[in-house]
Order: structure tokens, then C-alpha cells, then sequence
């Protein structure tokens, strides 16, 4: 299948089916539990950067009213070096286990170091004033630049980088380096007429979602251990809380909470081990839940990262060569998103002679894990913006220079693989007819200097394993119990598929997310693969139920299989050897005990065959030039969506995307002083995008079938945010003839170059 | 710390609960009475996601006080529904799906209900101003401002 088709309930506005517990407050997210005899944990905090822990005394914290437990790194296991796939990276579950609580040393401000039980959170609180930390503080590394030097401090003496035969054999903060390459460098660069070379720095933001981290644990007399918690994928939770608590995987079960976003900060454990070992302590069910500023503090951002970035093209604006170096800010840990980085960098042009060097690096601040398209809107700000030069020197318009250099089916990813069925031009082509682009820019004035820009992004979209299960009830509705964690409408999707197969209403469909106990395992909602892996295995489910129902009105009608005809578009289920006889889902639902019994079915699936996906994003800003203050006029964003199987939640994550990335545009930053301290964190300070730094949002959806999926679909979550950084950038550009290579473009940093270029000057200053 | 009760009327229904000084109105609606649909995003007045109605007025309940609230009453989303069907605002904000993940909702369900009771007729901007002190982090709030024009129609229909 590779053209739009039309569907009867597929595309369609269903509401969702979790929607009527949202807007009244009986949905529960995770720390909404409240069970009986429930102790209240909280965390004690790395107070510096980078500290040796001297000595540690938890007795006089032991003996605090209402304390029932207290623990440190001592009452973890002790784990092997092990390599745990955490949807949208990998990562070493020592360090997993090091990272969740300090051992020997802190490594950034905030990480865990020991944690209480108590019969409330305040006297919890309390309590941890009386733990006694002894630190030896160490010189903080907070600057890419310097972990890689010579001189600066190692975070770990005994790590060494991996290399690809550059390795020296010396102790470093660098882990890793790698290489991707294609082509003849030197060559596609000597026949390039225009070269660009720039150097970019990304600093470190937060996801933002809006629910801090959670957990609470019950462990049972037989040892058994139950988790609520609120995560992206409750059986990545089971097995890291299964090998950071050493219980074997069976003994675990993850009651998957409402979530209240993640954005790819929460597919890995943080509390979960903490609350498990204080009820193994207490045999009470022990609740923990973060505070914004242990959030900010001590989850895992999105890595700050220094981008060198060079491409070449010919005057007509044919790339001939592109390079990069990326370096990214692990955090205390390795394991950045600098692969995806790499894999994405390139991603949107056709490229024959490439090479892309990624440097994963550690240094003193949390560690990084995933944020919607890992690493690809860091990576796609470089690249993105000097494709905006080369555009310029060759005349073209940055749209036509894209088209121009547009990937297609069939060709090689700048990484490697050939690409299936995608919808690029298509999508370049809907942002050149867009209305946005086909109005006038309204002219500057005074010191309001208007400028639109444009930019691109790719993301490559994940697969995995993936369950559903249908139980008919006997008036004919369904319940559907899926293993994917339903943050933006999934839940909803699956509903319009099984609703379609069938031939039934999505509002006939009571929808659920099942736990690790009652559904089969299912990776995590990531890398954009939720609705496409769990919509295959909803799309087989689905297509079982009806063969059964078949079955079963040639049971009732003493006919055989073949005679019965199932119309999915109207439902009607008819007898091909008597016209006389019609019979509907429903009637053949309530005499499912009376032909054969319950009518159900579980199907899971290990997908493969996500289709890639594309975006192209014009905005309009308004730079104040006296302040440096950036407002966002109007803002469009066209991408290649393969079927929407309910716009709602498609656009959604379009609009979504585009908040975040003006927001990482223009604000948002990890901001630290010169002791490594985090100096904002709180929602105050860290500033994200409110109602009124937006305006209205324009979305185009392109819908070029994925030919892998029965209905097209493509994830659609996280190649929205990687266009928005250049695409700002690129618009401050058009607007004032300043171009800022440093995310965030913040008013400081715009004025400054402002002043240098002598756009504006500083007013007189009065008395 | 000593506890004392106090009388809160909690959507309609004076409701006695023991609580210590230091205790946010939040924790005692969703610790003690368990009414979890008021939601904590930050515990420190920048998400909205506490908010409630305070006698009337749009407050932030991780920043009031538990005995501040003694003889006051408080209006949480629970308590927007009817036996007869849920609130326009709510309706809205389903039919226009004016959420994502949700946790941000009842906070902007009781923003939007007090922004309309006082201005049934927004413009944009009022509607932008007045519902800044919520984030949402998910929907990049284009939906939001879509329902709560519908919300705003429907009331003003109903009045
Ligand atoms: S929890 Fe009260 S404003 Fe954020
Ligand atoms: S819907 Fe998730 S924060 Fe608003």
C-alpha cells in the first residue's frame, strides 16, 4: 500500500477513551496512590558538583520521629557492568545503580545519596537534616571544552575512551568516539564553489514535563514486589527495577499510572529501586515522588553539546560534502544521545561524500538521558543553519535549496541504510504552498525588526515489540487492554484501529493500558513507535476477533465459514448461501457462550519497518532590537505523518513539538555558576513557553503512507522538535542580519551581538 | 508538630480534617482527603496545576495554607460535574482535545471556568494572559485556546 486511502473510522476525531476520566480528576497518575500504611521517602541530595563522600552516619536520621527506614548506596546491590536497552538509549546498569544513589563520590549537584521512610513527607524532611555527609568538594568539570583537556579533573580515573584505534590508553572524561563516513571528503569539498564552516553550543535543557518523577512500592510477604509508578514503559521499569534491586524479573509487577508526560525522560528508574528497598525494609507500601527541583536537579536532561559543522555546495546549491564533530555532554555518566546525533545530522539532504565524528563525554552534571528526537534538534541546529548561508550564497530560497537537495526513496542515509517510501518533497512542497509562506512578511518597524526563517529536521522512528489484547463482551462492546503507556492519545488510535478492523464505533471500545502482569511485554512509548507497534499488534488483534466472529455466525446459521460475509465498512454480517439472514457484531457478541464461548484474543508482535519521518518548519519573529527580546509572530510546521489515524493527537504532537523547540529557541537553559552549582532550578527560573509566548499554531499534515503498516502510519512524536532551533535562529537572522550560533538565543545574548554589530546602541545612561 | 482541625467546604460538603500548620492546602486535599485530581507540578506557585477556587478566587493551593482555608470554601475539579453531565469547560476541553497527558487539565479546567465567569467573552490575548500562570508542556497550547473559545460559546449560550 503506498497511496492515501479513505477509512471509515481511521483518521476520524474519536474522543478519547481516557478522556472523560482526565477533565473530571478520577484519572490516576502516579503519585495520585494513596494505600494503607503507606510511608512517605524522600531523597538526600548532593549539595556540590563534584565531592568525595568522606563519611555518611544515618543514626541519628534513623532515630527522628516517625522514621521507619533509612538507606544509602550500601543498601543497593552490588551489580555487574551490564548493557540494558532503555528504549531510546543504552545504557550500564552499574552505572544505573551508581547514578540512582552516590557511591564514593557525587558527581554532579543533586545526585542521590541516601534516602528515608517516614509516616509523612514532613517528618521525612526532617529527617534527612539529621543524616551527617562528610564531603571532600573536588574541582567540578562543567564545560565540554575542558572535561576533554588534559587538565581537568577525571571523573573516573579508570575510564578510558573507546575509540576507533585512536584510543591512547590514558584515563579520560571522553568514553567514546565513533565515526560515520561515505564518500571521498577531500573531494567533495574541492569541488564545492561555497564552504561553510561554523561551531555551535547547545546548553543543557529539561523535557519540562509537567509531572514530577514517582514511585511507590509494596513489596509482599513472599517477596513478591508491586511498583506504581507513572513511566513511558512499565516492562522497561520491571526489568531495570528487577536488576538494580537483583529480584528476578518475575517477582516484579508495574502498575502503569497515567503518565503526565515524559518525552523520553521517563524510560528509566530513579525512585523505583529507592521505594522497593524501604518497604523490603518496612513491609509498608513506601511512596516517593521528586519536587520540581530535585526534577530539574537530578533527572536526565537533554545533553548540552559543541557541534563543528562544514558543508560545501556548488553555485547552483548542489551539496557536494559535509562534515561534523559532535560533542556531547554525557553527564556524570556515559551514554549521550550523540549517536542519534550523528545518525540525524545529515539526515534531510542527499549526500555522497560525508563524515560525521561523535565524542560522548562526561562531566559534572546529571545524567543525560533521552528528550524527544535524542540529540537530533542539537544536531539539526548546526546543520540547518549553515544550509541557511549556503542558501543565501547561492540565491536559492532555503526551501528550494532543500528540495534541491532533497532525500528520496531509494536514496542513502547520510548514516548509511537506503531509505523506504518517505515523504520529504512532499513535505518540502507543502511548506512552499503553505498560506505562511505565500504572505508577505509584514514590514519592520523602528526598532521591531520582523524575519521569517526555515528548517528541516529527520528523525529515524523506532519499532519494538508490542502486545494487544480483545475481549468481546456480551453487548457487544470491547475492552482493549494495550502494554504501550499512552501519553498523547494512544490509547485513542488503537481505539479507531480496532474500531475499523471490526466495523464497530470507537466509542463501543473501553480502552486500557494493561500491567506487567496482564498484558505481554511492550517496549517503551519512544522513539515515536507507540501508535505504529502497538497499532500492528491492534491491527492483527483486531482481524482475530472477526475471523472468531465469522466462526461464530456460521455456527448460528449452521453454514459453513465461507458463506459469511463481514462488511467492516457497515458492520452487517451476512449469509452469502441465504440472503434472508443479517446478523451484526453485537448480536453475534451475545451469543458468544452459547456458540463456543468468550471471544478473545492476544496478539503481540516484535515490529520492525517504521517509516522515517521528515519535518519543515517557517517561522516569523519579531526581534526587539533595544532588548533583544524575540517574539514569535506566526509559525508553521508541515511534516510527513503517513496516515493520521487521529489528527487530533497528530497535531498535537506537532504543536507540541513546535512549544518545545521555541522554547529551547529562546529560553530555556541549565544555567550554572563556576562551582557547578544548577542556579535555576525551579519553573521560575527555568523558564518554559507559557500560553502568551505563543501564538496561534499552523500545522500541515502530509500523509505519505508508511508502506510497512496496513493503515501507513508513521510516528509522528519527536521530528517536530527538530526543526524549531534553527528554524528560530534562522528567522533572527532574516530579521536583524545576526546570526547566533549558542542555543538558548536568549535577550542577553541577542543584545550583545546586537550592540557588536551596531544595530542598536545602548541608550544613553541617566540619573 | 500539634495538629488541629479545621473545616474546610471542599466542592459543597463541609469536611472536617486534621492538619499541621505546615500543611499546603494541596497535601490536604490530595494526602488527607485524597482528592487527587488537584494536581502538584512544581509545589511552588509556577505551574498551575494546583489551581483552585478559594472562596471565589483563583489561587494556587500548593500557596495557601491548610488552616488558612478553615472555614473557607474550596472548588476542585472534582467538584465541577454534575449529576447532570459534566461542565461546559470540561466538554470542551474533550471535544477539542485540549490535552495530552492531562495532568495540566484540571488546573486549566478551574483557571478557565474563573476566567469565564468573570469575562465570557475573551479576546485572545485575554485568554493567553489570564491562563499564563498554567503550563502545559505538551499541547504547545493552541488546542487549549481553541476549547476554551468553545467553553466560552457554550456558556454564553447556556446563560
Ligand atoms: S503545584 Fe502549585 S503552582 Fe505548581
Ligand atoms: S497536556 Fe500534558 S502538560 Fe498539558
Amino acid at each position: 500500500m503506498a497511496e492515501k486511502k479513505q477509512w471509515r473510522v481511521v483518521g476520524t476525531r474519536s474522543l478519547r477513551p481516557d478522556g472523560m476520566d482526565k477533565v473530571t480528576g478520577q484519572a490516576k497518575y502516579g503519585s495520585d496512590i494513596n494505600l494503607p500504611g503507606m510511608l512517605y521517602g524522600r531523597v538526600l541530595r548532593s549539595p556540590h558538583a563534584h565531592a568525595r563522600i568522606v563519611s555518611l552516619d544515618m543514626s541519628e536520621a534513623a532515630k527522628m520521629p516517625g522514621v521507619r527506614a533509612v538507606m544509602t548506596a550500601a543498601d543497593l546491590p552490588d551489580i555487574a557492568s551490564k548493557l540494558q536497552e532503555l528504549g531510546e538509549s543504552v545504557a550500564d546498569l552499574r552505572d544505573e545503580s551508581h547514578n540512582i544513589m552516590a557511591t564514593g563520590k557525587v558527581l554532579y549537584h543533586g545526585h542521590a545519596v541516601a534516602a528515608v521512610a517516614a509516616t509523612s513527607l514532613h517528618l521525612a524532611e526532617e529527617a534527612l537534616k539529621a543524616i551527617k555527609v562528610e564531603y571532600e568538594p573536588l574541582e567540578p568539570v562543567i564545560d565540554v571544552r575542558y572535561a576533554m583537556s588534559d587538565d581537568a579533573p577525571l571523573l573516573d580515573p579508570a575510564r578510558k575512551m573507546r575509540g576507533i584505534g585512536d584510543e591512547d590508553g590514558k584515563p579520560s572524561n571522553i568514553a567514546q568516539h565513533f565515526q560515520n563516513k561515505r564518500g571521498d571528503l577531500d573531494k567533495g569539498f574541492a569541488e564545492a564553489d561555497y564552504v561553510v564552516e561554523r561551531e555551535f553550543y547547545n546548553a543543557t535543557i529539561h523535557q519540562g514535563y509537567i509531572e514530577p518523577h514517582n514511585a511507590t512500592a509494596q513489596v509482599h510477604p513472599d517477596g513478591r514486589v508491586t511498583v506504581w509508578c507513572s513511566s513511558q514503559g512499565h516492562f522497561g521499569i520491571r526489568e531495570e527495577v528487577a536488576e538494580v534491586c537483583k529480584l528476578p524479573v518475575g517477582m516484579v509487577k508495574v502498575v502503569p499510572m497515567e503518565i503526565g508526560g515524559g518525552f523520553g525522560g521517563k524510560t528509566k528508574v530513579y525512585l523505583e529501586p529507592l521505594a522497593v528497598i524501604m518497604s523490603q525494609k518496612t513491609a509498608r507500601p513506601v511512596k516517593m515522588w521528586m519536587n520540581r527541583t530535585e526534577v530539574l536537579l537530578a533527572t536526565g536532561p537533554n545533553p548540552g553539546s559543541l557541534i563543528k559543522c562544514k558543508m560545501g555546495c556548488k553555485k547552483d546549491g548542489t551539496l557536494t560534502a559535509a562534515a561534523a564533530e559532535l560533542y556531547f555532554e554525557a553527564g556524570a555518566f556515559p551514554g549521550s544521545a550523540v549517536g542519534a546525533g550523528a545518525g540525524t545530522i545529515f539526515g534531510p539532504f542527499k549526500l555522497e561524500n560525508m563524515q560525521v565524528d561523535g565524542y560522548d563525554i562526561v562531566l559534572n552534571k546529571p545524567k543525560s538521558h533521552a528528550y524527544r528526537a535524542p540529540g537530533a534538534p542539537n544536531a539539526a541546529f548546526a546543520s540547518e543553519c549553515v544550509v541557511d548561508e549556503l542558501a543565501e550564497l547561492c540565491g536559492l530560497s532555503p526551501l528550494d535549496f532543500r528540495l534541491k537537495n532533497a532525500v528520496k526513496e531509494g536514496d542513502r542515509r547520510a548514516d548509511g541504510p537506503v531509505l523506504p517510501r518517505i515523504g520529504l518533497i512532499e513535505t518540502l512542497e507543502a511548506a512552499k504552498n503553505s498560506p505562511h509562506n505565500n504572505t508577505k512578511l509584514a514590514p519592520s518597524s523602528g526598532i521591531k525588526r520582523r524575519g521569517r526563517g526555515v528548517a528541516s529536521g529527520f528523525w529515524f522512528n523506532g519499532a519494538g515489540p508490542a502486545s494487544v489484547i480483545l475481549n468481546v463482551n456480551a453487548d457487544g462492546s470491547l475492552t482493549q487492554i494495550s502494554g504501550s503507556a499512552d501519553i498523547g492519545g494512544n490509547r485513542a488510535s488503537l481505539a479507531n484501529i480496532v474500531a475499523e478492523v471490526l466495523g464497530i464505533e470507537p466509542t463501543d471500545i473501553r480502552a486500557q493500558i494493561g500491567d506487567t502482569d496482564t498484558v505481554g511485554y511492550t517496549s517503551v512509548t519512544g522513539g515515536s513507535s507507540a501508535t505504529h507497534k502497538s497499532g500492528l499488534a491492534a491491527h492483527e488483534c483486531a482481524t482475530k476477533i472477526k475471523e472468531e466472529i465469522i466462526k461464530r455466525a456460521a455456527r448460528i446459521w449452521e453454514t459453513d465459514a465461507e458463506n459469511v460475509v463481514y462488511d467492516d465498512q457497515s458492520g452487517a454480517i451476512t449469509n452469502k448461501a441465504d440472503a434472508e439472514k443479517k446478523l451484526t457484531f453485537k448480536e453475534v457478541a451475545r451469543q458468544a457462550n452459547r456458540t463456543g464461548g468468550p471471544i478473545t484474543s492476544e496478539v503481540s508482535v516484535n515490529s520492525g519497518g517504521a517509516g522515517p519521518a521528515f519535518a519543515v518548519h517557517i517561522v516569523d519573529v519579531e526581534v526587539d532590537i533595544e532588548t533583544g527580546k524575540v517574539d514569535v509572530l506566526r509559525y508553521t510546521a508541515a511534516q510527513d505523518v503517513g496516515t493520521a489515524i487521529h489528527p487530533d493527537y497528530v497535531e498535537g504532537q506537532l504543536e507540541g513539538g513546535i512549544s518545545q523547540g521555541v522554547g529551547w529557541a529562546l529560553n530555556e537553559e541549565y544555567f550554572y555558576n563556576k562551582d557547578g552549582l544548577l542556579m535555576n532550578a525551579s519553573l521560575l527560573d527555568y523558564r518554559m513557553p507559557t500560553m502568551l509566548d505563543l501564538p496561534k499554531l499552523e500545522t500541515i499534515m502530509v500523509e505519505v503512507p508508511n508502506p510497512a503498516h496496513p493503515y501507513g502510519i508513521r510516528g509522528v512524536g519527536e521530528v517536530c522538535v527538530v526543526p524549531p532551533l534553527a528554524a528560530v535562529g534562522n528567522a533572527i537572522y532574516n530579521a536583524t542580519g545576526i546570526r547566533l550560533y549558542n542555543t538558548p538565543m536568549n535577550p542577553p545574548s541577542l543584545l550583545s551581538e546586537i550592540m557588536k554589530s551596531g544595530l542598536a546602541e545602548l541608550p544613553e545612561a541617566s540619573d | 508538630m500539634a495538629k488541629q482541625i479545621v473545616q474546610i467546604t471542599v466542592n459543597g460538603e463541609p469536611t472536617d480534617v486534621l492538619v499541621e500548620p505546615r500543611d499546603s492546602l494541596l497535601e490536604t486535599l490530595r494526602e488527607n482527603l485524597e482528592m487527587t485530581g488537584t494536581k502538584e507540578g512544581c509545589n511552588n506557585g509556577n505551574c498551575g496545576a494546583c489551581s483552585v477556587m478559594f472562596d471565589g478566587r483563583l489561587v494556587n493551593s500548593c500557596l495557601v495554607l491548610a488552616v488558612e482555608a478553615d472555614g473557607k470554601e474550596v472548588t476542585t475539579v472534582e467538584g465541577l460535574a454534575t449529576s447532570e453531565g459534566l461542565h461546559p469547560v470540561q466538554q470542551a476541553f474533550l471535544d477539542k482535545a485540549a490535552f495530552q497527558c492531562g495532568v495540566c487539565t484540571p488546573g486549566f479546567l478551574i483557571a478557565t471556568k474563573a476566567l469565564l465567569e468573570k469575562h465570557p467573552n475573551p479576546s485572545e490575548h485575554d485568554v493567553r494572559y489570564y491562563l499564563s500562570g498554567n503550563l502545559c508542556r505538551c499541547t504547545g497550547y493552541h488546542k487549549i485556546l481553541e476549547a476554551v473559545n468553545a467553553a466560552a460559546e457554550s456558556m454564553r449560550e447556556g446563560a
